[in-house]
């Protein structure tokens, strides 16, 4: 049964699409989690909702209009957030609901055709294609591209921004493309685990590798790793059950989650135990 | 050598200026106590000379080669952050490696030094989150000389720490300050005026003070009402300090 799961080609494209977003989300999610920008990646891939809409009314790529709304989403959010005059998490949420409306608006607008939005909204990692994997690897190049040669830099400034700002380094630049990649991220996997969960991808193996690490570096490739295995699962138990791909994922996320979490309590527990037997 | 000079600077809020037309300039072997009443603009000066604020008017010249340690009076960070202590006094070296900063053996080692200075190279692996106030700025301490710098700022360095190390503190920058020139801030006299050379006066005005002998009648001078009064019993004279 293994074997037979390897001969199709969707599958091949599934796993090929579980590794590049292991490791895109991994790193990307890392820094959302650690900069407590989980709401602000929501309130992102959510007002995304509305390029896709118009991206049907107008009869372009949808995922280019949703990428278009996201990116903006995300630098208009990480810019008002420099003035603080506003609300930021209200602010948000406006986006975040507006985004979802204006995407409902005009794909009801658009004539004949009705997308398969429960596909946008929950993703399907089966339907993954080759010209999905290539622009996968190619965001994945650019997240290398900024955090390999960058990585103690973004670190300092998702740390102390203050600070950093005193250090004579670009870090409202730094912020920019970051708060971009986010979005391209959150855009991206739109395919895999849909609107309503890919926040999933950016938060439960990054949570599961924050309760076994202080060092970013080491958090990052724990979460690549969780995340990776967790996609496996996932697509196992899917195959398996036939169950949509993008909610067993996050089954297997969180199992891994509450596995670690009580493995943890565990092993302390007995380190307590002996210290004080 | 002038390490700062700041050109009557003025600065604000909207329309509330909360620093006017302020001089001053730090030189080598400066040990410039800075104080003054709260919101009297202390912290803006420095932050002005951080390049944290832009000023409406006056001009602040530093020497590009000029490198300033910064201790910053409160602290923006997520104390769940995963870095550890010797992580963070490492991002002291941010300016001096730039962007694409790396950290070497010598980094380290330098770092774990610094640590040795403020006390708390036994913690060097933990998380900052796990350390208590005082300890926290130690570290941050630590992470403003770890540079080397030629001018150290601390914006009331001694809030959160015990008073041991309180005096340990000021004896480590009275060492210090045999190489490198101090700016200190603090809203409380009594503690700065002995280790300090000079005092500068800061209440929305800037008003310079050549030695670290003050009474209170001088303060009233320069319009700066500050803890002599606050601390109940009205001392004539703060200090005579021993001299050097």
């Amino acid at each position: 049964m293994i074997l037979d799961f390897f001969k199709y080609d969707f599958i091949m494209y599934a796993l090929a699409a579980s590794l590049l977003g292991s490791i895109t989300a991994g790193i990307i999610g890392t820094y959302v989690v650690t900069r407590r920008m989980v709401f602000i990646t929501g309130g992102i891939t959510h007002a995304s909702f509305g390029g896709l809409g118009l991206g049907f009314f107008f009869g372009i790529n949808p995922l280019l209009g949703a990428a278009v709304f996201g990116l903006v989403s995300g630098i208009g959010v990480e810019y008002l957030s420099r003035f603080h005059k506003i609300r930021e998490d209200s602010v948000i949420a406006m986006m975040w609901s507006f985004g979802m409306a204006l995407g409902i608006i005009f794909i009801s607008l658009t004539p004949g055709y009705a997308p398969n939005l429960m596909s946008y909204l929950f993703g399907n990692i089966l339907s993954v294609s080759s010209s999905d994997i290539w622009i996968m690897g190619i965001l994945m190049i650019l997240v290398l591209a900024l955090f390999v040669p960058f990585f103690r830099l973004i670190q300092y400034l998702t740390f102390d921004e203050e600070f950093a700002r005193t250090s004579r380094v670009p870090v409202s630049l730094f912020k920019y493309l970051l708060v971009g990649l986010v979005a391209l991220t959150a855009v991206v996997y739109i395919r895999v685990a849909g609107i309503i969960l890919v926040l999933s991808l950016l938060t439960i193996p990054q949570n599961t590798a924050l309760l076994f690490s202080n060092n970013l570096k080491r958090i990052m490739w724990l979460s690549i790793g969780i995340g990776f295995l967790g996609s496996l699962l996932g697509l196992m138990i899917s195959y398996a059950g036939n169950i949509p791909s993008g909610a067993s994922i996050i089954f297997s996320l969180v199992l891994l989650y509450l596995t670690g979490s009580a493995g943890k309590a565990i092993f302390h527990a007995r380190k307590k135990q002996y210290k004080h037997p | 050598m002038n390490l700062v000079e700041l050109k009557s600077v003025s600065f604000g809020y909207r329309d509330e200026p909360v620093i006017d037309q302020v001089n001053l300039v730090i030189r080598e072997g400066d040990f410039i106590g800075m104080i003054g009443p709260n919101g009297g603009g202390k912290s803006t000066i420095i932050r002005i000379i951080m390049g944290l604020l832009e000023p409406w008017s006056g001009e602040v010249i530093i020497p590009k080669d000029i490198n300033i340690g910064y201790l910053p009076q409160t602290h923006n960070f997520d104390n769940r952050f995963p870095i550890s202590v010797l992580e963070v006094v490492l991002s002291g070296l941010l300016k001096i490696h730039g962007i694409t900063t790396r950290v070497n053996k010598k980094d380290k080692k330098r770092a774990m030094e610094v640590l040795g200075k403020v006390g708390m190279a036994d913690l060097a692996k933990r998380s900052i989150g796990e350390l208590s106030g005082g300890q926290m700025q130690r570290v941050f301490i630590g992470r403003a000389l770890i540079s080397s710098p030629q001018l150290l700022i601390l914006d009331e360095p001694v809030t959160y720490v015990d008073n041991r190390f309180e005096q340990e503190l000021y004896n480590l920058l009275e060492l210090i300050s045999l190489e490198t020139a101090i700016l200190l801030v603090s809203h409380d006299v009594g503690q700065i005026v002995s280790s300090v050379r000079t005092i500068a006066c800061v209440n929305r005005q800037l008003h310079y003070h050549p030695s670290n002998q003050i009474t209170e009648e001088i303060l009233e001078s320069y319009n700066c009402p500050i803890d002599l009064i606050t601390h109940g019993h009205v001392p004539h004279r703060v200090l005579p300090t021993h001299l050097p």
